[in-house]
């Protein structure tokens, strides 16, 4: 009974500091490493929706690259 | 099914988002111009052309962006050689699209037109990204919806003039011909990125995509087998389905390392309701040198299964519904070698461009079929017949030269 009781405490504390502002664990004074082009996951987006195009129009799989895409080119 | 694993994966992510701490400011894309020639030659195949891309901030909350491309497309494939004649055509792709950023919201819509001589097509675009957790992660959400028509050329045996099939689509109510046949797409994708440590950041995304209507290639043939026949096979007329549901997810790595560069891992993994499965995987590596110079190299592997409709070769005529032989949805291996640099140069007397610089980017592409062969060689010319004749390999190289200006 009492470990039911210290369980439902245990988690109301977990589900309640849930909605509790999170606290950045990596501080914005930390993040200057983001700031720097090499970091990007699109850094060049011209030639990054151009290879999209390349490997849709080849593959099977499409989506989940981050891109919109659109028409065909299919040959 | 799948679309139940999807409304749970973004309830989850909106239960998470009713948590998020106030809102502060969010940062909209450097303003910048690139101008991109791109040439892809491989399989008898050569397509080229420009890529123009603007982004601009108009005030400090709004920016626009707009895409102009083009492809020239000189086509002798294995699959034309063996159904079609070769031929030579343009694509043009238009798009713009808008960026406003609230707080730390940023609401993002557009529109992209692309047009052949035989295929027409429309897609708008509606996302919504968020910023939360003191700026460690950003969620977005992406609603897209295509409307595509697609027409066949037919070339006049008397003038050699090539126009669309006026009756392609069939007849209207009334007995008119119609010259196309509709296919409408739909996608919904969420994405998050997140920072991980001071040197470590991941962007996971997952993406439904629906189909409906005419999906297949109106040039494209099966061949079934006809021991009567003189070279053993007839071709036919593919069947589709006027359906297809797929999913995909992904995640990337980036890591910045001790030296000033960066590395990236990503994986996909992607399936659909015509029972293709693939992986996709790839590395690149970021390294800076010389003060002005970036190197880049990459490497990216993708392996799929065979859809449940395709063959190679069909037994007889009429063997299923649906039958299909476009190589996109046979076995494959596909692999990508690749390796661009990019140099920053100073433009004198223009205080109004910050950044400037060039880059060449050069990929090689092999895809490596399992179950493909090249029906081009059956018959005494090629030396082989339908049982035979050899796998189809595709050897491709990627050529991209491209000026890019911030200002």
């Amino acid at each position: 009974m009492l470990t039911r009781t210290m369980l439902v405490a245990v988690g109301l504390g977990l589900l309640l500091s849930g909605c509790s502002p999170i606290q950045p664990w990596v501080k914005p004074y930390e993040r200057e490493h983001f700031a720097d082009p090499i970091m990007s996951f699109n850094r060049d987006p011209v030639s990054g929706a151009y290879f999209d195009h390349v490997f849709e129009s080849r593959e099977g799989a499409r989506g989940a690259t981050g891109g919109v895409g659109g028409g065909c080119g299919c040959n | 099914m799948q679309l139940n694993v999807f409304r749970r994966r973004v309830l989850t992510l909106l239960v998470l988002g009713v948590c998020t701490t106030p809102a502060g400011s969010g940062v909209l894309p450097d303003d910048r111009t690139d101008a991109l020639y791109h040439r892809y030659q491989g399989g008898g195949i050569t397509i080229q052309g420009p890529s123009v891309l603007v982004q601009k901030k108009i005030t400090d909350n709004f920016a626009v962006n707009g895409n102009w491309y083009q492809d020239y497309i000189s086509s002798a494939s294995v699959d034309v050689k063996l159904s079609a004649s070769p031929y030579k055509e343009k694509r043009t792709q238009e798009s713009a699209g808008f960026q406003y950023l609230h707080g730390k919201s940023t609401y993002s819509a557009g529109f992209i037109h692309s047009s052949e001589p035989d295929y027409r097509s429309n897609t708008t675009y509606y996302s919504l990204s968020q910023d939360m957790f003191g700026d460690l992660t950003t969620f977005s959400m992406t609603y897209k919806r295509g409307w595509d028509k697609v027409y066949r050329d037919v070339k006049d045996t008397a003038s050699g003039r090539i126009s669309n099939d006026p009756s392609f689509g069939g007849f209207d109510k009334d007995g008119n011909p119609i010259s196309f046949k509709d296919a409408d797409h739909r996608g919904y994708a969420i994405g998050l990125s997140q920072i991980l440590t001071r040197t470590l950041i991941a962007s996971v995304n997952y993406e439904v995509l629906t189909d409906q209507g005419y999906l297949g290639s109106p040039y494209r043939k099966i061949l079934y087998r006809n021991p009567g026949a003189a070279l053993g096979y007839t071709q036919a007329d593919q069947i589709y389905p006027n359906t297809r549901t797929s999913n995909a997810g992904s995640v990337q790595l980036k890591y910045y390392l001790p030296y000033r560069a960066a590395l990236t891992g990503s994986y996909r993994y992607f399936s659909d309701t015509w029972g293709i499965r693939a992986h996709t995987a790839e590395l690149g590596y970021t390294h800076p040198a010389f003060k002005r110079w970036i190197f880049d190299g990459t490497l990216r592997f993708y392996t799929q299964n065979a859809a449940s409709f395709y063959s190679d070769l069909f037994p007889r005529a009429n063997f299923q519904n649906f039958m299909a032989r476009d190589r996109e949805l046979a076995a494959f291996n596909s692999y990508t070698v690749g390796a661009g640099v990019s140099y920053d140069f100073p433009i004198p007397r223009n205080p109004w461009i910050n950044r400037s610089s060039f880059s060449v980017r050069f990929d090689h592409l092999l895809i490596d079929y399992k179950d493909f062969r090249n029906a081009t060689l059956i018959g005494p010319g090629g030396g082989f017949t339908v049982d035979n004749a050899p796998l189809y390999k595709l050897n491709a190289n990627i050529y991209q030269a491209f000026l890019s200006v911030w200002f």
